[in-house]
C-alpha cells in the first residue's frame, strides 16, 4: 500500500520533470544546443504568474496566458541577443553563453524580487482525491494529464505542420535547409518561442504543486529535467516524457526505501549506467556519423 | 624562463616579509589602543558588535545590532555602569568566517573591551579562537552551535541546538504524545544537532520515534518523506528547521493526507509571514522560541516599544538576543567593577539577569540556563503556552 503511494509521489514529481524536459529536448533536438537558461525561464514564468494574480488581479486563465506570452517573448529575445550572434561559433561558446544567460536571469530576479521566497497564489486549484486509505493530489493528476497532452501535441506539430517539418529539416542540416528555402532564423525563433511557452506552463504547474518562487527556483528542476531529457534520449519528445517520469519514480523510491542522502546519487548513477549501455538514451535515435 | 621564476620567488619573499612587518605593527597598535580605551579619562566602555549587516543573512545581523543599540542607549540614559558609558562599535562580517576575524581585529584596534558576536555560528567559531587568545569577554547573541562558545571566555544568550532538542522532547512528551516522527535537514548542522538531541531525549523519556526522515537544504518536494511519516503511525511531527521548508511541508502534508500537529524549533520565527493566507495549515502547532514580541510583561513591552520607535519594526529573536547580550555585559561590568578582561569573564559565571529572553545565568560551558518559551500558533496569532 505504501509502495503504491510512493509510486504516485514519484509519478507526480516525474511529470513536472517531464514537462520541463519537453522544452529542453525540443530546443536541443532542433538547434543542437543545450539551453541551460530553460530552468530560469520557468522561474520568470512563476514570477509573472505571481504578479498577474496578486498585483494585477487577473483571472487565473488570463494570468497563465500572460505568463506564457511573457516567457515566449523572453525566449525569443534570449535567442536573438545571446545565441544568434554565436550561430557559427563552437558549441562550447554557446554552452557557456547559455550558462551566462542563466546566471543573468537569476541575478536579475534577485535584484528585483530579493532573496526571500515569495508565496504565489496558484492559478490551478484541484482538490485532492481520496480513494480509501489513499490521497491522490489533484495537482499531480493535472500535471500528468497536461504533460501527456502537450507531448502528443508537440509530436504532432513537429511531424505534421510546415513549421514542424522546417524544424526537422533545420535540425538535420542547417545549410541544406536554407538552400531548400527554409528560413533558418525564423524556424529557430519559433522553436524558442514554443519551448519557452512550455516552460511557462511548467512554471504554472510547479507553483500549483509547491506554492513558492525564489530567484533560484528554476535551477535544480532545470538540471533534473536535463538529466531526464538525456536519460530518455535528448532530442526525442516521447523520450523526455519517459525520462522525466522514470527519474521522478527512481528519486521517490530511493528516498523512501534506500536513503534520502543517496537519492540524487542513485538518480545520476542510473543515468551513467543507461549512457554506458545505450549512449543515445532510452529512445534516442542513432545518428550515423559520416567520415 | 628561469629568470621569471626567480623574479616570482623574490616577489613572494617581499610579500611575506611585508606581511610579517604589518602583522607586528598591527598587534603593537592593538595593545596601545586597548590600553587607551580602558584607562581613558572619560571612561568609555567599547562594546564591539560583529554580525552580517549585508548579504544573505543580513536580516539576522541587522536585527541583533539594532537590539544592541537600544540596550546601549537605555544603559547610557540611566547613567552608565560603574562609571563607564557604553559605546557600540559595529562591524559587518557578511556571514563569512574570514571577514568576521578581520572585523574582530579592526574592533581590537579601536579599543574594544567586550564583544557581542558573531551573530551566526560559523563566523563566531572562528572569532572565538581570536578572543580566546586575547582573553576578551565574548558573548554571542545567537550562535547556537556548541563550538560557538567553546572557550572559558565565550558565552551565549540563545539556546544551543541540543538544548532545543531536549526542551522540545520534554514538551512533546508532556503533551501525552508517545509516538512522534521527526523530519530534519541532514545537510544543516543546526537541524541535525537538534534532531540528534531530540531523539536521545525523547526515547530516554519513554517515547517512540516512529520515523526519522531527512532532506537536504534546497529540497522542495517532501511528498515521499511525508508519506513514510503518515504510514509510520506518528501522532505528531517534529520539524527542527527553518520557516521556508516548514511552509513547503505544511502545503504538501494535505496532498498525502497527513494530519498531525507539528512542533518546531526557533528557526520557525517568520513562518506566519511565509505562509501568509494559509496560516490555518499550521493551526495548533507549537515551537520553541526565546522571545515573543507580543508578550505583555513590562520588560518586553518596553523593549518592543523602544525598538518600534527607533526602527519602525517589531523586534525578532535576534534583536532580543542582542539586547540581552549588552545587558549581560553591563551586569558583568557592574559585578567586576573594572574593565579588566579577566575580571569581566570571571564575573559572567556569577551574574544572573532578567532579560527579554527570560531569566538567565551561565553554566560552566558558557551556555545560558533559562526556561524555554513555547509559542503556539492559532489562526496566524502567536501566543505563549502556559
Amino acid at each position: 500500500m505504501e509502495f503504491l503511494a510512493q509510486l504516485l509521489n514519484g509519478l507526480s514529481l516525474g511529470s513536472i520533470y517531464a514537462l520541463i524536459a519537453l522544452g529542453y529536448t525540443m530546443v536541443y533536438g532542433i538547434c543542437k544546443m543545450l539551453n541551460f537558461a530553460h530552468g530560469d525561464v520557468i522561474m520568470v514564468g512563476a514570477y509573472t504568474l505571481s504578479i498577474a494574480m496578486s498585483t494585477l488581479h487577473f483571472p487565473p486563465f488570463l494570468s497563465i496566458l500572460t505568463s506564457m506570452v511573457v516567457c515566449a517573448v523572453l525566449g525569443v529575445l534570449i535567442e536573438r541577443i545571446a545565441y544568434k550572434p554565436l550561430r557559427q561559433a563552437s558549441p562550447l561558446a554557446v554552452l557557456i553563453t547559455a550558462i551566462g544567460v542563466s546566471y543573468f536571469l537569476q541575478s536579475l530576479a534577485l535584484l528585483i524580487f530579493g532573496s526571500t521566497q515569495r508565496r504565489v497564489e496558484s492559478a490551478i486549484n484541484v482538490a485532492s482525491i481520496q480513494v480509501g486509505d489513499f490521497t491522490i493530489s489533484g495537482n499531480a493528476v493535472i500535471t500528468l494529464v497536461l504533460t501527456i497532452i502537450l507531448m502528443v501535441g508537440l509530436t504532432w506539430f513537429i511531424n505534421n505542420t510546415m513549421t514542424g517539418k522546417a524544424m526537422l529539416a533545420v535540425s538535420e542540416d542547417k545549410g541544406a535547409a536554407q538552400l531548400m528555402g527554409v528560413n533558418v532564423n525564423k524556424t529557430i525563433a519559433v522553436t524558442f518561442l514554443i519551448g519557452s511557452a512550455l516552460a511557462a506552463v511548467a512554471g504554472v504547474l510547479y507553483i500549483a504543486s509547491y506554492g513558492y518562487v525564489g530567484p533560484y527556483t528554476g535551477a535544480m528542476p532545470g538540471i533534473k529535467a536535463f538529466v531526464a531529457a538525456v536519460l530518455g534520449g535528448i532530442g526525442s519528445v516521447p523520450g523526455a516524457m519517459l525520462g522525466g517520469i522514470l527519474l521522478g519514480i527512481i528519486e521517490s523510491l530511493s528516498k523512501a526505501y534506500i536513503s534520502t542522502q543517496l537519492a540524487d546519487a542513485i538518480v545520476f548513477g542510473v543515468l551513467i549506467v543507461v549512457l554506458l549501455v545505450k549512449p543515445t538514451g532510452l529512445l534516442g535515435k542513432k545518428i550515423m556519423e559520416k567520415v | 624562463m628561469k629568470k621569471n621564476y626567480l623574479k616570482l620567488l623574490a616577489l613572494c619573499m617581499v610579500a611575506v616579509v611585508a606581511m610579517f612587518a604589518f602583522a607586528g605593527c598591527g598587534s603593537d597598535n592593538n595593545q596601545q589602543q586597548s590600553n587607551n580605551g580602558a584607562n581613558d579619562e572619560n571612561k568609555v566602555f567599547y562594546i564591539g558588535s560583529i554580525g552580517p549587516l549585508t548579504g544573505a543573512a543580513a536580516s539576522y545581523g541587522t536585527s541583533a545590532k539594532q537590539g544592541e543599540e537600544i540596550a546601549v542607549a537605555e544603559i547610557n540614559a540611566a547613567g552608565g555602569v560603574a562609571g563607564y558609558t557604553f559605546e557600540l562599535l559595529a562591524e559587518d562580517d557578511q556571514h563569512d568566517a574570514e571577514k568576521s576575524v578581520n572585523a574582530y581585529n579592526t574592533l581590537m584596534d579601536k579599543g574594544m573591551n567586550a564583544l557581542v558576536g558573531s551573530v551566526t555560528s560559523v563566523p563566531c567559531i572562528a572569532v572565538t579562537e581570536e578572543s580566546h587568545a586575547d582573553g576578551l569577554l565574548q558573548i554571542t547573541p545567537s550562535g547556537s552551535a556548541i563550538a560557538a562558545a567553546q572557550y572559558d571566555n565565550c558565552f551565549r544568550i540563545c539556546f544551543t541546538d541540543p538544548q532545543q532538542g531536549e526542551h522540545m522532547a520534554q514538551y512533546i512528551y508532556d503533551q501525552g504524545i508517545t509516538n512522534c516522527a521527526v523530519l530534519y535537514d541532514v545537510s544543516d548542522a543546526y537541524s541535525s544537532g537538534i534532531y540528534e538531541a531530540f531523539v536521545a531525549a525523547y526515547e530516554g523519556l519513554g517515547g517512540t520515534v516512529t520515523a526519522a526522515e531527512s532532506f537536504a537544504s534546497g529540497d522542495v518536494d517532501f511528498h515521499t518523506q511525508l508519506t513514510s511519516i503518515k504510514n509510520s503511525g506518528a501522532q505528531a511531527l517534529f520539524m527542527p528547521f527553518y520557516y521556508q521548508e516548514v511552509a513547503y511541508v505544511a502545503n504538501q502534508a494535505g496532498d498525502v493526507g497527513l494530519d498531525v500537529p507539528y512542533f518546531g524549533s526557533d528557526g520557525w520565527d517568520g513562518v506566519i509571514k511565509q505562509l501568509e493566507g494559509d496560516t490555518t495549515l499550521i493551526n495548533g502547532s507549537a515551537f520553541l522560541t526565546p522571545f515573543i514580541p507580543s508578550a505583555t510583561d513590562e520588560k518586553t513591552v518596553g523593549f518592543v516599544t523602544a525598538y518600534q520607535e527607533a526602527y519602525g519594526a517589531v523586534p525578532d529573536q535576534f534583536a532580543a538576543d542582542g539586547y540581552d547580550a549588552v545587558y549581560a555585559i553591563a551586569a558583568a561590568l557592574e559585578k567586576a567593577g573594572s574593565a579588566d578582561n579577566a575580571a569581566l569573564v570571571a564575573a559572567m559565571y556569577d551574574i544572573e539577569i532578567d532579560g527579554v529572553t527570560g531569566h538567565m545565568s551561565w553554566d560552566e560551558n558558557g551556555d545560558a540556563t533559562k526556561d524555554a518559551i513555547i509559542a503556539i500558533i492559532q489562526d496566524g496569532d502567536i501566543t505563549q503556552a502556559e
